[in-house]
């Protein structure tokens, strides 16, 4: 059936094209936190060269749904998949511009003297990566076990970024002179933070392509 | 409602966007078997129409969809050397039981074809045809105003007001379609049976049929067969996937064309069929 295997070609064109788009994501958070944690400008500035291709990836599954929605009207088990990857697309170059705003710390934090915060927000780096990573394994291989289990460790970047939070309130009030670093660091945590909500939702969109089932908004109940 | 189970007066949960309601349902078949001699043409088919809404029947050509949907009305009566077995209640009441008066049933069932099929008639004289027959109206001012009402009902008033003497073969082929609806509900159904009602139309036609049946269902139960899973998942509440003569799955369009229960029905809905 010619026109069936159209179809197919072009969800195999769309995974890839997302997928591709989900790479640039995460190398860019984890370039952007080794600028940040190594004082390494020039990777950070490989991050922001690097926003644009990204930008344009994200462009491309869009026009990719489109076409599909409007050519193919997909059905069931296509459908959902075609809906998630519109929903997760714009989450990865969010994702993306937040790896944009923390290469853009790590410039202004390289002239600085460094502060020991760097050592939590490394963990919370870490955490975010390999979330962002499995997550896409997870979208990848539509496995909603693995997507809850992703779910569920967004509580460990709240946790971190709660500590990262008080501490550097603390150090801004025992240490004024430190306040615009402290700042800059501070946004940094909330952008990993932001990072993992991120990743939460793909994970969501995961589940509901595998199982159909819509968990957002249910934080206790997925 | 993967699995249908008939009872006297189910009740079916309707949740729309402002409100949850729940229907009776008019329509209730039952382990319903159909024989072309000795060729089965239909399997233990159970199913509940629920009364106003639509129920859309897909499937592949040769399925009995619209063997089944014939059923309803008992249209496949007529031709010779068929058998059913089974039962299909209406409102509660056994279409198929002995003593059943099939011309008051298909009043009561009312069926608009594939092919629109006006007779050589006046566009008044179609549309008061069934009226006359069935002596159903008591003088001509009381004719001409039902013919009024089934007219405006298919939404063909105001093309067919100034030319109700013309012939309706001059009408395009969707006023002609609108026309056969019109003849349908001159005669007040309760339920209307549709096979295939726009696949011989224009987009633009086949739009005007599609929003009528949106609006009539407010008034009729409903039972379309469509070969167009779009027109099936645009005009109906439930639908109902036959396949090799039997009743695959039936749920809610919106379930059946985002998650349905079945894989057969998935590998259908998305064209990997086969």
């Amino acid at each position: 059936m010619e026109v069936h295997r159209h179809l197919d070609e072009e969800l195999d064109l769309l995974r890839d094209t997302v997928l591709r788009l989900g790479g640039e994501a995460e190398a860019a958070l984890r370039r952007a936190m080794h600028s940040l944690i190594d004082r390494d400008v020039d990777a950070a500035n490989e991050v922001l060269e690097h926003d644009d291709a990204v930008d344009a990836l994200e462009v491309e599954v869009d026009r990719q749904c489109i076409d599909i929605f409007v050519l193919r009207q997909p059905a069931a088990r296509d459908l959902r998949f075609v809906m998630s990857v519109a929903k997760t697309a714009p989450l990865l170059e969010r994702i993306a511009d937040h790896a944009c705003n923390i290469a853009r710390a790590a410039i202004d934090l390289a002239h600085e003297p460094e502060l020991k915060n760097h050592l939590r927000l490394a963990e919370m780096g870490e955490i975010a990566s390999s979330m962002l990573a499995a997550a896409l394994d997870a979208f990848t291989k539509s496995d909603a076990t693995a997507a809850r289990d992703i779910i569920k460790r967004d509580a460990e970047i709240n946790d971190l970024y709660n500590e990262v939070f008080s501490e550097l309130i603390g150090m801004m009030v025992t240490a004024p002179a430190t306040a615009t670093r402290d700042a800059r660091l501070l946004l940094v945590a909330k952008h990993l933070e932001r990072i993992g909500d991120y990743v939460t939702d793909i994970s969501e969109l995961t589940v509901y392509m595998a199982e159909a089932a819509i968990i957002k908004h249910q934080r206790g109940n997925i | 409602m993967s699995t249908p189970s008939a009872t006297m007066k189910p009740r079916f949960e309707i949740r729309n966007q402002t409100a949850t309601e729940e229907r009776a349902a008019k329509i209730v078949a039952t382990n319903l078997n159909f024989f072309y001699g000795r060729n089965q043409a239909l399997h233990n088919i159970s199913i509940q129409l629920p009364e106003r809404m639509v129920t859309a029947f897909i499937g592949p050509s040769g399925c009995g969809k619209t063997t089944f949907l014939r059923t309803l009305n008992r249209m496949n009566d007529v031709i010779p050397a068929t058998r059913v077995d089974g039962e299909v209640l209406l409102d509660g009441e056994n279409i198929y039981a002995a003593g059943t008066d099939v011309v008051e049933l298909r009043r009561k069932v009312g069926m608009v074809f594939q092919k629109s099929n006006p007779f050589p008639k006046s566009i008044f004289d179609n549309v008061a045809y069934g009226l006359r027959i069935n002596r159903l109206t008591r003088n001509r001012r009381e004719l001409a105003e039902r013919v009024e009402e089934a007219l405006i009902n298919a939404a063909l008033w105001n093309e067919a007001k100034d030319r109700l003497n013309s012939s309706a073969l001059g009408l395009s082929g969707g006023q002609q379609q609108r026309l056969c609806i019109a003849r349908a509900l001159a005669i007040r159904p309760e339920v209307i049976l549709m096979d295939e009602p726009a696949s011989a139309l224009d987009p633009i036609a086949t739009g005007k049929i599609e929003e009528l049946i949106f609006d009539l269902k407010k008034q009729y139960t409903i039972a379309i067969v469509t070969h167009n899973m779009q027109q099936a998942a645009r005009v109906s509440d439930f639908t109902a996937f036959f396949l090799l003569g039997k009743l695959i799955e039936v749920n809610t369009t919106e379930k059946m064309f985002t998650a349905p229960d079945m894989n057969t029905t998935e590998d259908y809905i998305t064209g990997r069929f086969g």
